[in-house]
């Protein structure tokens, strides 16, 4: 199994996120994370999708979600030629004692401290899913507490763009 | 017969029947303004309005709370006719039946709640089967969704996975567009149901209407020019192959490419087999026809899959039914696979040489580029004909007469084609029936077969011979069915004797469930669970009493002898439907047979022959 990140534009209508997840649950294919969010045009949203695939598989995952008619372009984005991101809050067991010890391995990770209370820590942080995994590692023997992560999104390097020839 | 109602001839009965009933006088023309210029009118008005704009001349339907308000201009309307069915399934089979008969989008309606669920299993038939009808339903008013009001259900939620698009309308200024747009979808590309959901408060609204509308649909482009190269490469390997086999699927049904299949077939000489869904796209008489494959395909025609060296895969889509066991399947054959769909190329086989495109401008290209190759010689086939007509005198398509001398289903069904001819249109039901009525029938055009493949949905053959008389009311339309398929939507048969569809209808009455009975027999040591309906034992229902209550006329035939004197009989009323019920043996079995599960090569010729293939 390999790690896929598609990029798929959609029309910004109710419903297409239900039509995106039931084609995924119905096909047997398992959505790894996904992302979804407005695009520089109004009547476009933009999916980002990690599935866990072989080719084959992922040939049948395109093409299916290529035949909802609300499916508008789907771009793989490969890793080497694209800057991934996700977004992680978690919330650290954090009092006097450790509190320095925090706050280092958040300097570290160049994440930031949004939220303080005698207790505990709110850190956010971006990066790949290594990146915040590793935080994450680091931050586990304090205790987490409670923790939020979104999917990945992800854009392709450069100056081209993805939404500039699909959307007239 | 306690009364005879007028029944209009279909012929008669056809143009607005409904604004006909409404009164003696003159239909009210409505002043046609310049196109584009827009109405004011309601939402109601305004789907009656788009449905005559796009060409609808029948729908199919009940009304009901929600949908009231479309009902009412709809007595109106000159251009659409609505046939009050009495179930919506019904309707739905019958968009279904329609639209396989004409080539036409089928179009039924129903109200919001049981009556949209109703129609969820004649949209998932139509999906797998890939045919063009739009369903329309009303919905509770805009206020009220998700609310669990009075019949309500999340129809778009429901039929998401059983449609190729849905729509719900929530302003009435979409309502001529939505229309417009579901019609291209449902008729373009490949073919499928889309339903058209619309809350009772936006038929109600008062809107503008003007027409034509502009679609908007911009994740929607099939493609229907095949690449050039593909289709070179595809006659590369045409030129080259010693055993190959041309593989037709419904696709080119619904590309209308049967006459340049036959000059594809005869310019090449390959053999050609016709899929359940195919048939007709092909002439039964003709020489290089080996007939069906799949499961219950004919020995030539699964044999030819299997020992082929290329298979030609055009609008097919190398279902379990046809492959049986993937892996062990045509082994030894490249595969050009060629369908409007890209999902379906590579789906189950992967393919040598994959084309996407229509059909027909697939195969008439497919011709020039063949031509053309022929420059580089051309494969001789005398080899591959010579192990294919052996095949075709050692395992010709046949049955047993049964043993305890009760009536061949086989025979009626034979005799019923024989008869009513090749002209005729035959639907059929889900079962053992259908299976020798695919066999059996001599089918010589296209579109004259309309069977529920990919579902296989019990209880399709009397709504859509409905349909499709409707669609063409000059053909003769039989209907084969089973006595279970049969008791699943036979009060249609009202609609049919009061709208003026006289279809005829055959029910193979086995007195069980004889598909599950085959397989209980073959495969459950022959214990017989829940497969008797006792339509013999206790003669429930009485099919002939049964017709008569319905408005048709019922016969009954349980000998060889009376088959033909019956059938003639049946031929001869058309101004209601009939029914014969042809009492026939119960252990009748469709053979040849691939068990499921098994690889093609394990098919059996009849019970305990098996053709040894590997032995060739």
């Amino acid at each position: 199994m390999s790690v896929h990140t598609l990029s798929v534009l959609v029309e910004n209508k109710p419903g297409v996120l239900a039509r995106v997840a039931g084609l995924f649950s119905r096909r047997s294919f398992n959505i790894e994370s996904l992302a979804v969010g407005p695009t520089e045009h109004p009547d476009v949203s933009r999916m980002t999708i990690v599935v866990a695939v072989e080719d084959l598989p992922l040939e049948q995952v395109t093409k299916q979600l290529n035949k909802l008619i609300n499916v508008i372009k789907i771009v793989e984005l490969e890793p080497a030629v694209a800057v991934q991101r996700e977004l992680l809050l978690v919330k650290v067991r954090a009092d006097a004692t450790v509190r320095s010890q925090v706050l280092e391995t958040v300097q570290l990770f160049r994440a930031k401290v949004v939220d303080v209370s005698p207790e505990a820590l709110t850190i956010e942080a971006t990066g790949t899913a290594d990146k915040i995994e590793a935080l994450l590692r680091m931050l586990e023997p304090y205790g987490v507490r409670e923790m939020v992560q979104s999917g990945m999104v992800a854009i392709g390097r450069g100056p081209r763009s993805i939404t500039a020839t699909a959307v007239r | 017969m306690t009364s005879a109602p007028s029944r209009p001839t279909p012929a008669a009965a056809n143009p607005g029947t409904a604004s006909a009933a409404a009164g003696a006088q003159p239909a009210r023309p409505k002043p046609a303004p310049p196109t584009g210029t827009p109405v004011r009118v309601t939402g109601a008005q305004s789907l009656v309005r788009s449905l005559e704009a796009v060409g609808v001349e029948i729908v199919f339907g009940i009304p009901g709370g929600t949908i009231l308000p479309a009902y009412d201009p709809l007595l109106d309307s000159t251009k659409v006719r609505h046939v009050l069915v009495r179930h919506e399934q019904g309707a739905g089979h019958a968009a279904t039946g329609y639209a396989q008969a004409t080539g036409k989008v089928g179009v039924c309606m129903a109200t919001s709640g049981p009556g949209a669920t109703n129609l969820v299993t004649p949209l998932a038939d139509a999906n797998m089967d890939s045919v063009p009808i739009v369903a329309i339903t009303g919905q509770q008013s805009r206020a009220l969704i998700g609310t669990d009001a009075f019949q309500e259900a999340d129809i778009c939620g429901i039929t998401i996975p059983v449609t190729k698009h849905n729509f719900l309308v929530t302003d009435p200024i979409d309502i001529p567009r939505t229309i417009a747009e579901a019609f291209h979808l449902a008729g373009t590309g490949r073919p499928g149901p889309v339903l058209v959901d619309i809350p009772k408060d936006v038929l109600q609204e008062y809107t503008s209407f003007s027409w034509p509308p502009e679609l908007r649909l911009p994740g929607y482009r099939p493609t229907t020019r095949p690449h050039g190269k593909q289709v070179r490469e595809a006659a590369k390997l045409i030129r080259a192959a010693k055993r190959p086999v041309l593989y037709v699927g419904g696709g080119v049904l619904k590309a209308d490419a049967s006459a340049e299949l036959l000059e594809l077939a005869e310019l090449t000489g390959i053999p050609v087999v016709t899929t359940l869904m195919a048939r007709g796209a092909f002439p039964d008489s003709h020489q290089q026809h080996l007939g069906m494959p799949g499961m219950h395909g004919t020995v030539p025609a699964v044999g030819a899959m299997q020992r082929s060296d290329l298979l030609v895969a055009l609008g097919a889509r190398f279902d379990d039914r046809v492959t049986g066991q993937l892996s062990s399947f045509a082994p030894d054959a490249k595969i050009v696979h060629a369908d409007i769909d890209p999902a379906e190329i590579s789906k189950n086989r992967r393919a040598d040489v994959p084309i996407v495109g229509d059909c027909k401008e697939i195969i008439v290209e497919l011709i020039a580029a063949v031509k053309a190759e022929r420059a580089n010689g051309t494969a001789d086939l005398a080899p591959w004909w010579a192990t294919l007509d052996e095949w075709r005198r050692t395992f010709p398509l046949g049955y047993e007469w049964p043993e305890d001398g009760t009536l061949s289903p086989q025979y009626v069904i034979e005799r019923i084609g024989a008869i009513a001819g090749p002209e005729a249109i035959y639907t059929a039901g889900v079962g053992q029936h259908q299976m020798w009525a695919a066999q059996h029938v001599r089918y010589e055009n296209p579109r004259t077969w309309l069977n529920s493949g990919g579902l296989g949905t019990m209880g399709y053959a009397v709504p859509a011979a409905m349909g499709a008389k409707f669609g063409k009311p000059d053909t003769v339309v039989w209907a084969i069915d089973g006595d279970g398929c049969f008791q699943m939507t036979n009060q249609e048969l009202a609609t049919c004797a009061i709208e003026g569809a006289p279809i005829k209808v055959a029910v193979i009455n086995n007195g069980n469930l004889g598909m599950v009975r085959q397989w209980q027999n073959l495969f459950y040591a022959e214990r017989y669970s829940q497969t008797d309906l006792g339509t013999h034992k206790h003669r429930i229902p009485d099919f002939t009493l049964l017709a008569e209550a319905l408005g048709c006329a019922g016969l009954r035939c349980e000998t060889k002898d009376d088959v033909d004197s019956v059938i003639a009989r049946a031929m001869e009323i058309n101004d209601r439907p009939v029914v014969v019920d042809f009492v026939v043996g119960k252990d009748a079995q469709v053979w040849p047979m691939v068990a499921a599960g098994t690889g093609n090569d394990e098919i059996m010729a009849a019970r305990g022959i098996r053709p040894l293939f590997d032995e060739g």
